[in-house]
């Protein structure tokens, strides 16, 4: 994985570079020092660092204005920062660029139940989101698994998703608007508390975009009333085919899950070991949870009980009370650790055609042997968001690079059945230079385009999404 | 401008890719020509009629992909016979417009258009996963694709999706769809004025009981629909007539009810003036309906979407001084009147807007993007 050479010009003006920041921002607010920016190297894809010019932490949007207008002039690439749990890279910075975090913008600046949202401050905690209204009986939606550390700034730019987006969407579905600043330091405001845009949809655009068209200071989010309760039943199979049909059944028979996962066999081992939630040893396993009453309960889920009767199940669970619904979703909850305590890990996130599933996960197997590294899956199985986990040891030589060999040819293998290289992680570095394999020349120009109109001289995270050379000209410019 | 007498009607993407290469007019895009903007579409009309057809459609995935020109009742169709449908309650303007023609599917997802339903399953562009469209360069693009969980590279589906065929032609759409209900039960509340219609509406919305729509006709009642398996339907129904007995008490009305006239705005169907959708908050709607000077109105999206009726050639925008969300006039008695369709844009948005289209649709060849700005 390359980066782009620093621009030496850029580093030669560091000095004067951060006295212009030091005059927008209180002092506290610009890091400068090398031992202090070194946190900024990285996000949560730690195999790739390299310390920033200088981090800013603004605390409102009239300092992100001022600051970007500062690098605009200056020609400084910028690379926003929620809190950096990206598992793609989309905040590594690279050596001439300024990394803007929005950490110390956490406030809610506005809770309003009788219409629905809420809008805060895009430093702001996903998880910290829904704790500003869970007393009042609401919740935002979109529930990463990052999310008692993943900023709203960072949902946003990633187009988060979640455990439960069968039912409730993912970011995009759940935003209502933005406030936000344009590299050249424009505030604009996009969107709010109403429900179609008055034009185009510049709003689903900026979402998912990675930070590549603006600096999201403010937030208004739909917030959802609470279900009257929910429960999860778990139930076992002694195939990953007989699972996936069982899933494609009981979406068919017209009931919509919150959650559908699951989890395969090596997955299910190591989160035994690690967790001991006591599942049954057996080659696939689904998690299924619904919500409502009592009654409602009891109604969806006696009716995917039958249709997973029907699929011959070797273990069928249902929670009896909250202790036992906590234990069902232990192992799943546990298995990006339990994976963990085995090895070093790379998470995937290709999604797929839930039909293509079997075939899918028969690949991987096959291709693990030939790898030679071992593999497991858990994943959103009701909208085909696959996990696969490859472990492989950082200390040994060469292990990361075949890892990320093997890692390709698994998100070439979900775009040749007909998914996408990631469903809920976003691009960043990691899955940068395999956009060619989903994307001809003419629609990844088309996108470009899109940056060319929010950001002409190419200034925000520069060197993300796109694969460099096909940037080059535009980022030279 | 010349004008074409004859409708184009490309038989497929290639044909309309090279209509559109080796364009020198403007033209003016559509479906089947049921919802456009009066006012918005300008010069010879492009078809996008003859590039149909259902191309996959998965039930157990929740998936269907289909060409634009695909007639809706085609796809209706399909998805009744598995016991699905689309998830946003399209909305059939004819009648209030004034319009013949069949709806297309494309010309749904480039008007964004959404029904009652909304305010729980989301709009036309909430469901819209895919993409392929013929930009104003005539280059082919695709985006997104047919998973429901996608986010390699920027989302054009989003921006294509209520684009009113101002950035290139779609030709192919990927939807997620949603199984049908085993059953529908409506509450309807009498006598309530508008404010208190929202209040009860928000009352609604805020509740565990995952109310499917929300509407305010003034005269007929305030109404509240709930959908599901039947025992379900039954116990929310009773829950949520209990929650709202301080608005009275609830009627429960079996079958359709009122939703297919509240989805199509039928009350302003064959009456005289121009028709205006505002998008607002729920709680401003009162206050800006008794400063519309409407001669009609309704509510749907829980007071979100608020329709109006108007004397020809009032500007409602002027009328309701500054406010916090948009008009747009759907139906107007002289398009030529000067007031724009779409709400003005503050200047850096316009900017963006018109980067946007500049950008996919260099030579101007499309629908305008923004008939305030353009």
């Amino acid at each position: 994985m390359d980066m782009p050479q620093p621009n030496a010009a850029i580093l030669s003006r560091k000095a004067r570079i951060i006295e212009r920041l030091r005059e927008v921002l209180p002092a506290d607010a610009v890091v400068d020092d090398p031992n202090e920016t070194r946190a900024y190297e990285c996000d949560a894809l730690t195999a790739y660092r390299c310390p920033p010019l200088a981090a800013v932490l603004p605390r409102s949007t009239a300092e992100v204005s001022a600051v970007l207008k500062i690098c605009h002039d200056e020609g400084v690439p910028v690379v926003p920062r929620g809190s950096g749990t990206s598992l793609a890279g989309g905040a590594l910075p690279t050596a001439d660029s300024v990394i803007l975090g929005v950490a110390r913008m956490n406030a809610v600046l506005e809770t309003d139940y009788d219409n629905r949202f809420i809008r805060v401050q895009s430093g702001r905690t996903n998880l910290s989101v829904t704790g500003a209204v869970e007393t009042d009986g609401f919740f935002y939606a979109p529930d990463p698994s990052s999310q008692l550390a993943c900023a709203i700034a960072g949902n946003i730019a990633m187009n988060s998703g979640g455990a439960h987006c069968l039912k409730y969407g993912v970011t995009t579905n759940n935003l209502l608007g933005v406030t936000m600043v344009q590299m050249d330091g424009t505030v604009v405001e996009i969107g709010g508390p109403w429900m179609d845009p008055a034009g185009l949809d510049l709003l689903g655009v900026i979402c998912g975009s990675e930070g590549q068209l603006g600096v999201v200071t403010e937030a208004t989010l739909r917030i959802l009333p609470k279900p009257e309760g929910a429960r999860p039943v778990l139930m076992g199979f002694d195939s990953n085919e007989v699972a996936g049909a069982c899933v494609s059944d009981i979406i068919k028979a017209g009931v919509l899950p919150v959650a559908i996962e699951f989890m395969d066999r090596p997955c299910i081992e190591a989160t035994e070991a690690f967790a001991k939630a006591g599942y049954p040893m057996c080659e696939a396993l689904l998690i299924v949870e619904v919500e409502g009453s009592p009654a409602e309960i009891d109604e969806q889920l006696g009716l995917i009980k039958q249709i997973a009767g029907r699929h011959n199940p070797v273990e069928l669970r249902e929670a009896a009370d909250e202790d036992q619904a906590k234990r069902i979703w232990l192992g799943r909850k546990s298995a990006f650790g339990a994976m963990g305590q085995i090895n070093d890990y790379m998470c995937l996130d290709g999604t797929i055609p839930v039909s293509s599933l079997p075939h899918v996960l028969r690949r991987i197997g096959e291709m693990s042997k030939e790898f030679g590294l071992d593999v497991a899956n858990v994943f959103h199985a009701g909208d085909g968001n696959m996990h696969p986990l490859i472990l492989f040891d950082a200390n040994k030589p060469g292990d990361l690079e075949k890892c990320e060999a093997f890692g390709a040819e698994i998100l070439k293998l979900c775009v040749e059945v007909g998914g996408c290289l990631t469903g809920e992680h976003g691009v960043g570095i990691e899955k940068r230079d395999l956009m060619t394999v989903q994307y001809a020349p003419a629609d990844l120009e088309a996108q470009l385009r899109v940056k060319d109109v929010f950001d002409p001289k190419w200034l925000l995270n520069p060197a993300k999404v796109f694969p460099l050379h096909v940037t080059q000209s535009r980022r030279a410019a | 401008m010349t004008r074409m007498k004859a409708a184009m009607r490309p038989a497929d993407e290639d044909e309309l890719a090279e209509v559109i290469r080796v364009a020198t007019t403007h033209f003016s895009v559509q479906g089947g020509g049921t919802r456009g903007l009066e006012g918005v579409a300008a010069g010879a009309v492009l078809e996008t009629g003859g590039i149909a057809g259902i191309t996959l459609y998965e039930p157990g995935a929740l998936t269907l992909v289909a060409r634009a020109g695909t007639p809706l009742a085609e796809i209706e169709t399909a998805l009744a016979a598995e016991g699905q449908r689309l998830p946003f309650e399209v909305p059939d303007f004819r009648a209030m417009l004034g319009r013949q023609g069949e709806s297309t599917i494309g010309g749904v997802m480039a008007a964004n258009a959404s029904g009652p339903r909304r305010v729980q399953a989301g709009a036309a562009r909430d469901s819209l996963i895919g993409v392929r469209f013929v930009d104003g360069r005539g280059d082919v693009i695709r985006n997104g694709g047919r998973v429901m969980k996608n986010v390699t590279g920027y989302d054009l589906v989003k921006l294509m999706a209520g684009s009113r065929g101002s950035l290139g032609i779609l030709t192919e759409v990927s939807m997620k769809v949603l199984p049908a209900p085993e059953a529908q039960a409506t509450l309807s509340l009498a006598g309530l004025d508008d404010a208190r219609a929202v209040a009860a509406m928000s009352a609604a919305l805020g509740s565990p009981f995952e109310v499917s729509g929300a509407a305010h006709w003034p005269g007929r009642g305030t109404f509240l629909r709930i959908e599901g398996f039947t025992a379900s339907v039954a116990y929310r129904a009773e829950r949520l007539a209990a929650l709202l007995a301080g608005f009275g008490r609830a009627e429960r009305i079996e079958g359709a009810g009122p939703w297919p006239e509240i989805r199509d705005a039928a009350p302003f169907a064959g009456r005289a003036g121009d028709v205006w959708r505002l998008s607002v908050k729920p709680s401003d709607a009162p206050g800006l309906i008794a400063r519309a000077g409407a001669e009609a109105h309704l509510m749907d999206w829980g007071g979100g979407l608020v329709w109006i009726l108007t004397a020809p050639g009032a500007d409602l925008r002027t009328r309701l001084g500054g406010f916090s969300g948009h008009a747009t006039r759907v139906r107007a008695t002289d398009p030529a009147d000067g007031i724009p369709a779409l709400h003005p844009e503050p200047p850096a948005v316009a900017a963006l807007t018109a980067g946007l289209k500049n950008r996919f649709d260099p030579r101007g060849l499309f629908n305008p993007a923004h008939a305030g700005a353009f």
